[in-house]
């Protein structure tokens, strides 16, 4: 310990440390800072003692409150269930157009629904619900097998093409390319096209049209704008769902491709199939 | 007669009070606070205190409960912060969270007339109107009251604790606290419909908060008002800071005019009859005695001075029973006292010497400089004041003006624009139709612009048009999701207006649009 040592000018205690000949004063700290140290020190102590603090070899010491973060954060969704349970029954015991008309019931099932379809339908659908290339955009109104709430509702629950469910939507085009030669497949390709944009070579379209009414219209239609009953889809329109052009018709002729929706009905319970379905019609599509 | 040598009286009372918070008498920082007693004043300032602490208090107590009939969508709480429905209501005005900057244009007021009265009456805000002043003064009020005035309280103070002491310091700090009570209950009406809150309060059934903010509002005044009293002014606040680099030679401040109060002395016969020249001050403390602050204001211009007046009050009094002109301490401006004190002490090379300052009757001389009023409408004031007034009028006239209702509107992102089936175009847009006044009405929405477009809107059903009328809630924000379709035979996409307008043409608003289209689509 250095000796005790008095500042000349101001007649105050140095701590004794000098740097470069300038000491520090030993003045006591302000009150009020000495006041607040302390209270932080008891703070501490009762933190302690109230929280989960001290750490032990597995795990921590519990807190005389018994605090949990998790234990917290299951309280607030057992809240959230307890205060979504009315809407719920609701949707439960009402049909899609009875929930549609409730301003309120279908306001909740639009945000269930949009909640629901983040998770399991936006992997094919999109987060926008535009799809893709083989995977339908629900925003618009051209419906593979039907765009009211009823026929959406039973595409969600019971799936497309889907074995496991008897009440699956099942259509299949045959392959044309063991039924007609390619020429022919070039004809009546280029009369599809024909029917909503210019063909590359109008006598290709204009023979094209006897081989369709042969061929396609039992299941799309003479006009060939499709039947949603047996999936069979408008061929005059402006949709095009596994790709535009002639070249992409003759494929889709000689070997059709054919989508699979899974059935969730099963999976995700009624109310949700509901939420869903009104979701999907109220994104401007909707008939 | 000599005036200024005035005899000795013995209804001046000689005072021994220490102003403990004087440069000279200041504790370092680590050391207990040494307790105050201020006298009770009397005198005309004193009087103005009474009457700025009764309609402050008065109007911070009774505004909640003024009623304001906004008919039956609306509160009918004349000033009311709505803070679970985001209004704010003022008589007459609403203001809606959007609106906020009004409460930004009050702060720039408030700053500017802080500015305004500084530069031109010194720490008037410190000395009379902020709520620390006041309600150390209401605490004062109810001290005097139960331990009566300086002489007794300090007897008080020192004395050992018997059942009397006991008796008076718990009816004190039971009554402060009742008062802390008070002002923190009186804030929370603020917040909520008063009468309803104070029936739920009495009756438990208020939320937690109130209470908390209660209990919180009632510790500070308790502590802030009654324990802390000066400490809060002197090291807590940065008014005072603030405020005093504001100041300048022409701002009014209280002042001890030493050119006419020196030398000071309690003996004027005797020092007269010797042939010595006194001046006015014949060091009574009345000053001291009196400052809430414990400073002596004859040591000049402090930084703890909240210019509260009171020493003018009291050395009005003694001036009085001597016979001399009031004013010995008295509010001037910094310029004028220089001069004097230049005057009286030839430019500070000498003492203060009374003969120059004065006439052989006593009286002042002419070349004495008085305060001159018209040194308020300087320059530096006159700006503050019209920018004060600019901001003030710029508002009101915004107010009387501003439209009643707002549109907002988000474009759908994702997807960005639709292809029907027939090749035409559709884009999504939530709007919110904002009607900001309490009554149901009756709205038309239409489109401007985008030719060969139409809209839909959900939640009226299937119908296509460019124009719908829309019933939108009192006071509230509807919200619509609405679908624009253009059609393919349409020139080209562009932007466009979403045009809203009240059915009665009382208010209008409009939103620029755009509409995403794709480049490939024929």
């Amino acid at each position: 310990m250095p000796e005790k040592h008095i500042d000349e000018i101001s007649g105050v205690e140095t701590t004794g440390h000098e740097w470069d000949g300038i000491r520090e004063l030993n003045n006591p700290m302000p009150r009020w800072w000495v006041y607040t140290f302390y209270a932080t020190i008891l703070w501490a102590i009762g933190y302690a003692i109230a929280y989960p603090a001290i750490p032990m070899i597995t795990s921590a010491t519990k807190g005389y409150l018994g605090f949990s973060s998790r234990a917290e954060l299951q309280q607030d969704l057992d809240h959230a269930k307890v205060a979504q349970a009315q809407f719920q029954e609701m949707i439960a015991t009402k049909s899609v157009q009875e929930i549609d008309a409730d301003a309120t019931l279908r306001e909740f099932a639009i945000a269930g629904g949009a909640s629901a379809f983040k998770v399991n339908c936006a992997p094919c659908h999109g987060s926008g619900a535009t799809g893709g290339p083989g995977f339908p955009n629900l925003n618009d109104d051209d419906w593979l097998w039907g765009g009211d709430l009823d026929a959406i509702q039973t595409t969600i629950a019971h799936g497309v093409r889907y074995d496991t469910d008897p009440d699956t939507h099942v259509s299949e085009m045959p392959a044309f390319a063991e039924i007609l030669d390619l020429d022919q497949t070039r004809q009546v390709a280029a009369y599809v096209w024909s029917l909503t944009n210019k063909p590359s070579n109008p006598a290709l379209a204009e023979a094209g049209k006897q081989i369709f009414m042969d061929n396609c219209a039992a299941c799309h239609g003479d006009d060939a704008k499709g039947k949603a009953e047996m999936g069979a889809p408008n061929l005059a329109d402006a949709i095009w769902l596994k790709g535009r052009g002639e070249d992409a018709i003759v494929r889709q002729v000689m070997s059709p491709k054919h989508g699979v929706m899974p059935a969730w009905q099963g999976r995700l319970g009624d109310t949700a199939v509901k939420q869903l379905t009104v979701f999907v019609h109220s994104l401007g599509g909707g008939r | 007669m000599n005036l200024y040598s005035a005899q000795d009286r013995k209804d001046v009372e000689q005072l021994h009070a220490e102003p403990v918070n004087a440069r000279r008498n200041r504790q370092p920082l680590y050391a207990a606070r040494k307790k105050i007693f201020p006298k009770r004043a009397e005198g005309q300032f004193r009087r103005f205190k009474w009457i700025v602490m009764l309609v402050t208090l008065g109007i911070y107590y009774i505004s909640p409960w003024i009623r304001w009939d906004r008919g039956p969508f609306a509160p009918d709480q004349a000033i009311l912060i709505d803070l679970s429905s985001r209004r704010f209501f003022f008589f007459f005005i609403e203001i809606w969270p959007q609106e906020f900057y009004y409460v930004a244009g009050l702060l720039v007021m408030a700053g500017f007339g802080l500015f305004l009265v500084t530069s031109a009456v010194g720490r008037a805000w410190c000395g009379y109107a902020c709520p620390q002043t006041v309600w150390v003064d209401l605490f004062l009020v109810v001290e005097r009251a139960i331990e009566g005035d300086r002489n007794a309280r300090m007897k008080l103070d020192a004395g050992p604790w018997t059942f009397d002491k006991l008796r008076k310091r718990v009816a004190k700090h039971a009554i402060w606290l009742v008062i802390g009570m008070a002002t923190g209950g009186a804030w929370i009406f603020y917040f909520a419909d008063a009468p309803t809150l104070a029936v739920s309060l009495l009756t438990g059934k208020a939320s937690m908060a109130a209470y908390a903010t209660i209990a919180v509002l009632t510790a500070t005044t308790y502590v802030l008002g009654g324990l802390m009293r000066e400490q809060v002014c002197t090291y807590m606040c940065p008014w005072p800071r603030i405020q005093g680099a504001m100041l300048d030679e022409n701002s009014l401040v209280v002042t001890y005019n030493d050119w006419r109060g020196e030398p000071r002395t309690r003996h004027a016969r005797k020092a007269v009859a010797q042939g010595a020249m006194v001046g006015d001050c014949v060091d009574c403390n009345a000053c001291v005695a009196v400052c809430p602050m414990g400073i002596d204001i004859r040591d000049g211009q402090q930084m703890e001075c909240i210019t509260c007046a009171l020493c003018i009050d009291a050395c009005n009094g003694v001036m009085d029973k001597t016979g001399k002109p009031r004013g010995l301490i008295a509010y001037a401006t910094l310029s004028e006292y220089a001069g004097n004190m230049a005057l009286a002490t030839d430019g500070g090379r000498t003492a203060v010497q009374p003969s120059r300052v004065r006439n052989p009757d006593g009286s002042f001389t002419d070349t004495i400089r008085h305060f001159d009023w018209r040194i308020i409408f300087r320059p530096r004031v006159v700006f503050y004041a019209v920018i004060w007034m600019s901001v003030g009028i710029a508002m009101l006239v915004h107010l009387a003006m501003r439209d009643r209702l707002e549109l907002n509107v988000v474009h759908d992102r994702n997807p960005q624009y639709v292809l029907e089936s027939n090749g035409s175009i559709r884009n999504g847009y939530t709007l919110r139709v904002l009607n900001m006044v309490p009554a149901q009405r009756r709205i038309v929405l239409s489109l401007a612009g985008l030719e060969g477009a139409t809209m839909r809107i959900a939640e009226l059903g299937r119908q296509e048009g460019r124009s719908f009328i829309i019933d939108a809630a009192p006071d509230a924000a509807t919200s619509l999701k609405v679908f624009v379709t253009l059609n393919p035979n349409a020139a080209r996409a562009e932007g466009f207006l979403f045009v809203l307008e009240a059915e009665d043409h009382s208010d209008r608003a409009t939103y620029r649009a755009a509409f995403n289209a794709p480049g490939d689509v024929q």
